[in-house]
């Protein structure tokens, strides 16, 4: 284990509680710019991104879903979406969308999260949807996999993926005037994928198909997308939905979870709401569940900034770090930017992302060499 | 001028970050990086202080292959369109922002997602470029294989086009729609007060039908010859009527380039420099290779061409890029008939054969020319290709734009943050072709 501690920050929408969104907005986050033409969805965005990555967070994941999600705010808008717009903003923090691999073409998963690696300057990563995603079959109009079938779709999801961001070797981009030629083939490389299930294959005969059951795949590459700053995007997952030799890092909801993961770094998720000036962590909850009741599945924090200082602290050595599920992000995260990130600065188990660091960089992660990129 | 169809018709103009195809000298010391963050920044924020409407992205879905082989001659790799708009929204305040999407090898309900979040995140300045792609070359990356028929590629796009509006409009109800090729029941997550602008470039009489029907805007190849320009500027005016919409509810807007400089002599020797820098002695032979349906890399550019005939059943494996309609052998007999004739070799043909597009002259020339066009009816204004980037459209922002200006045929500032506005679109009407639950 690492000796500093990544705090990642989840930014969806009004917070992780479901009833979140029945909070009335109240603080800079939810202020509309006077100016033409920023959005609200915009103006949050900037400004819930900027106060974390200003108090030290490594990186942010963006929530996300094709369809609603009962009992959630129904607004809500594409995750890579947000991520990319919030890219140029920024110059530290990673920016970590949720794209679901049974839901999402790979082939665009891939190029989208290439083209945010570009964007960011290689501080993208992609947090893997886990489960299944009700509706989903009748949008697209094609079973989408459950079960069993989901965790094998998933894995080679995220193996054809990688394999398309190691489609294109670093050098490939040669531009010889000597020659006229821009690339190297030899540097490009097809993928040739094909997925595993025993579904039908796809097809507009898919319509009359079960749901549930994996529809094979094949994908012929190289990506559109050259090879992104970080080689390949850092991939979070949860573990269990996804095999730790996938991962980069490993999401899990209880410290017992922590151990033999298989992922280069693990997180452990903590669902936090915090006493604020005019209640404490305590009431805000009560009050909360009174209107949607709610059971995270993660470590649960309830109380002081001082408090969850302890917790973290704690924490340090035991896991490589954690994500933070801000119960209302207008009450929590003011809080923990103010009272809670400042002093894990001061007791320097934050990171230190130097000037142009990549995400990958930042975590200590090495960048991958390209599978396919021949030994010199 | 008396005959002005449009006497206070107003310049629009868009840039085209196209990237992959010859039109772009990456040769050239000035030209940046095609896959840095930064480049598109600067194009983008550069067309900005041009006041321009917008700024396009175009998407392949497969890279270009040339007889089996990933083509290597031209920019290859591009990102993400919507992802990299979503980039510059955050970095723009005024310019649309377009993105090619094509309809094979996009699911409507996370396709007509992502374009709504761009518009919403951007403040009402999202738009896309539909195309169609119906090769089962490019369907081998996706889920969905070559599945769908070239017959009913117009029908596929009309219906993602239904089921999209549907989706824009139907945020908190649940949309369903059912086609022969689209068939979806979903609940939208993203709430608009408008809905992304429709462009749209086919030129074939399907093509043009469809972007009568559905597009709000209509890019084309016309943007070199005014009486060519006119001519399909009144048959897309005529469709549109057709259709039953008022003529000026499809803009048109022809891709061009401008070369521009002190004196029309001056420009046109700057012409032929940009041209000779574009195709390349590989480049010319590569564009030959096309014609000929095989692989010519080993002749001699500054020789004679090929003695014998294409080999036809060769021709068409060029693929993601335009294919040559022509019969090739006739093509190549005259190719062959001219180069002897004018004892060219085959590179001197190659520049020769490619007949220069766009507006070559002095910055006040070419004012005058735009403007005639926008008021006589040929265009509303033009999707400008730069063949250097990033820096190929500062001469136009800095010369040109100011020349419109004073001509009181360009905007002075922007007068809306909303891409619909800027083009003089009308609202977009709930398509009666789409149900939507209560």
């Amino acid at each position: 284990m690492t000796s500093v501690l990544h705090i990642a920050l989840e930014v969806d929408g009004a917070g992780q509680h479901p009833a979140a969104h029945l909070v009335e907005p109240h603080t800079t986050f939810a202020t509309p710019a006077a100016r033409p033409g920023v959005t609200p969805d915009a103006h949050r965005l900037r400004t819930v991104v900027a106060a974390a990555e200003n108090a030290g967070v490594t990186f942010v994941t963006f929530d996300d879903s094709l369809v609603p999600v009962a009992g959630r705010d129904p607004h809500r808008v594409d995750a890579v979406t947000r991520a990319a717009f919030a890219a140029p903003l920024t110059s530290r923090i990673g920016l970590v969308p949720l794209v679901h691999p049974a839901v999402t073409e790979p082939f665009h998963l891939a190029s989208q999260l290439a083209a945010l690696d570009h964007a960011s300057t290689g501080r993208s990563g992609w947090l893997v949807g886990a489960g299944a995603v009700p509706g989903a079959r009748a949008a697209l109009d094609r079973p989408v996999a459950d079960g069993q079938d989901l965790a094998d779709e998933t894995a080679d999801v995220v193996t054809v993926v990688r394999d398309l961001w190691d489609s294109w070797d670093d050098d490939a981009v040669i531009r010889d005037t000597a020659t006229g030629r821009y690339i190297d083939r030899d540097r490009l490389h097809y993928v040739d994928f094909a997925s595993g299930g025993d579904g039908p294959a796809a097809s507009p005969a898919l319509r009359s198909a079960p749901d549930g059951r994996r529809a094979p795949f094949t994908v012929k590459g190289p990506l559109i997308v050259p090879r992104g700053p970080q080689g390949q995007s850092v991939v979070v997952g949860r573990a269990g939905a996804v095999p730790g030799e996938l991962l980069d890092i490993a999401l899990v909801s209880s410290l017992g979870q922590a151990q033999g993961t298989g992922a280069p770094l693990v997180l452990v998720d903590v669902a936090v709401t915090l006493d604020t000036d005019t209640a404490t962590g305590a009431q805000r909850l009560e009050a909360l569940d009174r209107s949607a009741a709610h059971t995270p599945d993660a470590v649960v924090f309830t109380g002081s900034a001082a408090g969850l200082v302890a917790l973290l602290t704690s924490l340090r050595g035991v896991v490589d770090g954690v994500r933070i599920l801000p119960s209302v992000i207008d009450d929590d995260v003011p809080v923990l930017v103010r009272d809670v990130l400042p002093a894990l600065r001061v007791a320097r188990a934050l990171p230190t992302p130097r000037p142009g660091a990549t995400l990958r960089d930042t975590l200590g992660l090495p960048r991958p060499t390209s599978r396919f990129a021949a030994t010199a | 001028m008396s005959d002005d169809r449009y006497p206070n018709a107003h310049v629009h103009l868009g840039v085209f970050f196209q990237g992959v195809n010859h039109s772009t000298i990456w040769t050239d010391p000035a030209s940046g990086s095609q896959i840095d963050f930064e480049t598109f920044r600067q194009v983008a924020q550069t067309a900005e202080r041009g006041l321009f409407d917008a700024f396009f992205l175009g998407e392949g879905l497969r890279l270009r292959e040339q007889n089996g082989l990933l083509h290597d001659l031209d920019v290859v790799g591009r990102p993400d369109a919507i992802t990299q708009l979503a980039a510059l929204a955050a970095v723009t305040t005024h310019i649309g922002l377009a993105a090619t999407q094509n309809v094979t090898y996009n699911d409507p309900a996370d396709l007509a997602r992502r374009l709504a979040s761009l518009h919403a995140l951007s403040g009402g300045r999202a738009a896309w470029n539909i195309v169609t792609t119906d090769n089962a070359w490019t369907g081998e990356n996706f889920r969905r294989g070559g599945w769908l028929d070239h017959s009913q590629r117009y029908e596929r796009a009309g219906e993602f086009v239904e089921a999209a509006q549907a989706i824009w409009d139907g945020f908190g109800r649940s949309v369903s729609y059912t086609g022969s090729t689209v068939d979806l029941r979903v609940s939208p997550t993203v709430a608009l007060s408008d809905h992304p602008v429709l462009f749209q470039a086919g030129d074939s009489p399907d093509g043009r039908d469809f972007a009568a029907r559905h597009a709000e805007v209509i890019f084309s190849a016309h943007g070199t010859d005014y009486d060519d320009a006119l001519a399909f500027a009144d048959d897309v005016r005529a469709r549109t009527v057709r259709a039953g919409r008022p003529e000026d509810d499809l803009k048109i807007l022809p891709g061009t380039q401008f070369i521009l400089a002190a004196t029309g002599a001056e420009a046109r020797e700057k012409a032929h420099w940009v041209k000779e820098q574009q195709v390349t002695p590989a480049t010319a032979l590569s564009l030959l290779g096309q014609v000929w349906g095989e692989d010519l890399s080993s002749y001699d550019p500054d020789g004679p061409l090929p003695a014998h005939d294409p080999r036809i059943e060769l021709v068409g494996e060029t693929r993601g890029s335009a294919r040559h309609g022509a019969d090739p052998r006739a093509l190549a007999r005259a190719w062959r008939e001219r180069a002897e004739a004018e004892n060219l070799s085959i590179r001197q043909l190659v520049l020769a054969q490619d007949r220069q597009r766009g507006f070559v002259g002095s910055v006040d020339s070419v004012a005058d020319e735009l403007v005639r066009w926008v008021r006589g009816g040929a265009s509303h204004g033009f999707n400008i290709t730069p063949w250097l980037v990033p820096t190929g459209l500062d001469d136009v922002v800095d010369h040109l734009v100011p020349a419109l200006q004073e001509r009181g045929a360009y905007r002075d500032a922007y007068t809306s943050t909303s891409l619909r506005e800027h083009l003089g679109l009308r609202a977009p009407v709930p398509h009666r072709g789409a149900l939507v639950d209560a």
